[in-house]
């Protein structure tokens, strides 16, 4: 155990909330009459659809192909019959074209026979093309296609393979409970990642909150190689790559560089045991494990839910919701995106589905600015918040720019803390968006 | 050496100094003078100075500069009025040209009173801030979102909201200048002459009774239209009826006599006659 105390400046500490389900075992969810996929489930070119309306396809059958190397296939989480091909509610509230699945009610979900090579006797090349088959994303959220992260560019050195076990949201307990339910999983994803980066330290970083999944990992570390679990302070947002990598190794990623320029690769928990299972069972990512929590919702619980899944059956299978439900979230409630259709499917970035009630979720009046400089304090990334509030409110966008906008990643820190109940981080988003609007109107 | 001398030393050599230099300038004046045609100036005075942009010009000053050279026609000033033209023409001499009038027109009737609302939402209340969270809280995911984000944008007064939260353009104070075409985040404005009489007030891409499900006056891509209208002029894409406006000529009445929603109209003047009643301004 390190005695140094690891650190990254700034962030806010929430309450953690993660009491209504941290303890909850997994529990598999039925498969529902229907499935929706959207193409676009991952950061990247969306997913080239190769069957046809009709088809059956089995359980892990690949249903699209992966367009460009930033992209990933996406496979048939139930057997079934392709219904439709089309438009759909997507999580990030736009209509997205979607592969429906009409799930075959009394089938035994087989999947088809398949080969299982030995991930030992694979060369690194082809232990990265087997995790881009597998449709392996960033489970932590972003959706990140994983095979890409694990081949560094050219020149450049990885060092350290950092695996995020923080889950520094509130609410969420998915990646608590992939470490505590499959730690040798976790073990074995670490092996086939540090021997494709060809890292020789990997460090898991888990905040203090949840120690059954330190000593679960701690059980099961690898002799023979360099790895060690790093207990961290509890701090929103330890989980985000930057500032994981700041508090275990003390390195600062400068504004518009990858980690590895520093020599670290951040993988989340859950797509590292998700490579390890590939490996175990031949089959690629079809389900993943999903937190439905708050007050909104009788029965909360961790889920194991096929991907593709309405949050309408994920819903009605925790019992439903509250009469005082108000808001569902998609993700934690710092981050997440509030849904507005119930039709929305599981992707595979779902971290979880957050349910508040009239209590957690209120208008409030947007008062005044009265410069008191907590969200300077807050901001994990050094900005200044209250001034870039001030330039999005006259519309200011470019200048912005100057002020590094781009190296928000809209946490909500500055949001939390203001006590006049500016939304900054929403600002921010809408001027994002705004940037990239006027950028593509310039070229 | 005295007071008085050391006075006028000084003098002497700073007024020579300044005759040198003055003398410099002068003649840097005459050789390097770039002529410019007063009446561009002239011309400046006249014109609005709102500098929008609505000629196609940046400003009202590069627009005169135009005038000035004859390759514009002082009509092509939208925010003028007849009055106004008549004066720059009669000051250049030129005629004051056919003004082709351009007016912004919403792409959507999805009022308050018509489409289905499934969410509410909270937050910063501007359209660009409600579409990033997950669309705002209409069902459709084309419609407009009712925030009044163009209002804010319109320079000119022209846009105010109506009860069922849609924008209303005044036709007489819209300048065309494109302003709330850039501020909707749903894109649901265009900029289009007053001509174009027939208009398909939907985008949404759904068909039959799931667009109607979601709205009352959605398009749901029947094609009753494109069948009643001369040829060519209506085509339906992806289950929207779209009017090709280079048949603009051929456009008429017909063609929104049959229309199961309403989507389709024929729009003299300004948009959404019914709806006149105004919200209160947002402060």
């Amino acid at each position: 155990m390190p005695t140094i105390p690891l650190n990254f400046r700034h962030g806010v500490h929430p309450p953690e909330l993660k009491e209504l389900t941290a303890g909850r075992q997994l529990r598999r969810l039925p498969y529902p009459d229907e499935l929706v996929l959207p193409l676009r489930q991952h950061t990247g070119k969306p997913a080239r659809p190769i069957v046809r309306v009709g088809d059956r396809v089995m359980r892990g059958d690949k249903v699209a192909e992966a367009d460009g190397w930033v992209s990933v296939p996406l496979h048939a989480s139930a057997s079934g019959i392709i219904s439709a091909i089309g438009l759909w509610p997507h999580p990030d509230g736009s209509l997205a074209p979607a592969i429906r699945i009409a799930v075959e009610r009394y089938s035994l979900h087989e999947t088809r026979a398949r080969v299982i090579p030995d991930w030992r006797g694979l060369s690194k090349e082809q232990l990265v093309a087997a995790v881009r088959e597998a449709g392996v994303v960033g489970l932590g959220g972003a959706a990140f296609p994983t095979h890409v992260k694990l081949v560094p560019p050219e020149g450049e050195h990885v060092d350290y393979l950092l695996v995020n076990g923080c889950e520094c949201e509130p609410y969420l307990t998915t990646d608590d409970r992939t470490m505590v339910e499959y730690p040798e999983r976790v073990q074995l994803g670490i092996r086939i990642m540090m021997k494709c980066l060809g890292a020789r330290h990997c460090l898991v970083g888990i905040e203090k909150n949840k120690p059954e999944a330190i000593r679960a990992i701690q059980r099961t570390l690898p002799d023979d190689l360099d790895v060690l679990v790093m207990p961290l302070r509890v701090r929103y947002p330890q989980g985000a790559e930057k500032m994981l990598i700041k508090a275990l190794i003390d390195r600062e990623v400068p504004p518009g560089k990858l980690p590895v320029h520093v020599g670290a690769v951040v993988q989340n928990v859950g797509s590292v045991a998700t490579i390890a299972e590939a490996f175990e069972t031949g089959l690629p990512l079809l389900e993943r494990i999903v937190t439905v929590t708050g007050d909104g919702v009788r029965r909360p619980g961790n889920l194991l839910v096929p991907v593709g899944t309405k949050l309408r059956d994920l819903l009605d299978a925790c019992g439903g919701l509250t009469p005082g439900a108000r808001k569902i979230v998609l993700g934690g409630p710092m981050m997440g995106a509030a849904v507005s259709d119930l039709n929305v499917p599981v992707c595979k970035g779902t971290t979880g589905v957050v349910v508040l009630d009239d209590r957690h979720s209120r208008s409030v009046e947007i008062l005044p600015c009265i410069r008191c400089g907590h969200c300077l304090d807050a901001c994990p990334v050094f900005l200044n918040p209250q001034l870039l509030g001030a330039l999005a409110r006259a519309g200011r966008h470019e200048q912005m720019e100057e002020h590094d906008l781009a190296t928000c990643m809209l946490c909500g820190c500055c949001s939390y803390v203001c006590p006049s109940n500016i939304p900054l981080s929403q600002m921010f988003q809408v001027s994002k968006a705004a940037l990239t609007k006027i950028k593509a109107a310039r070229s | 050496m005295d007071d008085s001398t050391t006075i006028v030393v000084s003098a002497l050599i700073l007024g020579g100094v300044g005759l040198v230099f003055g003398t410099l300038i002068a003649l840097a004046f005459r050789k390097l003078r770039v002529w410019e045609d007063p009446r561009i100036d002239g011309t400046v005075a006249l014109l609005p100075g709102a500098n929008c942009g609505a000629c196609g010009y940046p400003g009202c000053r590069a627009f005169a500069e135009k005038l000035v050279a004859g390759a514009v026609q002082p009509a092509g000033c939208n925010v003028l009025s007849g009055d106004g033209i008549e004066e720059v023409a009669a000051y250049l001499g030129v005629a004051a040209g056919a003004a082709q009038k351009r007016v912004a027109r919403l792409l959507c009737a999805g009022g308050s009173d018509v489409a289905l609302q499934q969410a509410e939402y909270r937050g910063l209340p501007t359209c660009g801030a409600a579409a990033a969270v997950a669309g705002g809280g209409k069902a459709c995911k084309w419609g407009c979102i009712g925030l009044a984000d163009c209002e804010a944008a319109c320079g000119f007064g022209a846009i105010h909201m109506s009860e069922t939260g849609l924008p209303l353009v005044d036709p007489a104070r819209c300048t065309a200048c494109g302003d709330c075409v850039a501020a909707c985040p749903k894109n649901l404005f265009v900029v289009m002459p007053i001509e174009h009489k027939l208009i398909v007030q939907c985008r949404s891409l759904l068909e039959g009774d799931v667009a109607e499900q979601l709205c009352a006056v959605a398009c749901t891509g029947c094609g009753r239209c494109a069948a009643d209208a001369k040829p060519g002029v209506i085509r339906i894409v992806d289950g929207l009826a779209r009017v090709d406006y280079e048949k603009n000529d051929l456009a008429g009445r017909e063609a929104i006599a049959r229309c199961p929603t309403k989507a389709i109209v024929w729009v003299e003047g300004a948009q959404f006659p019914a709806l006149s009643r105004l919200a209160p301004a947002r402060s």
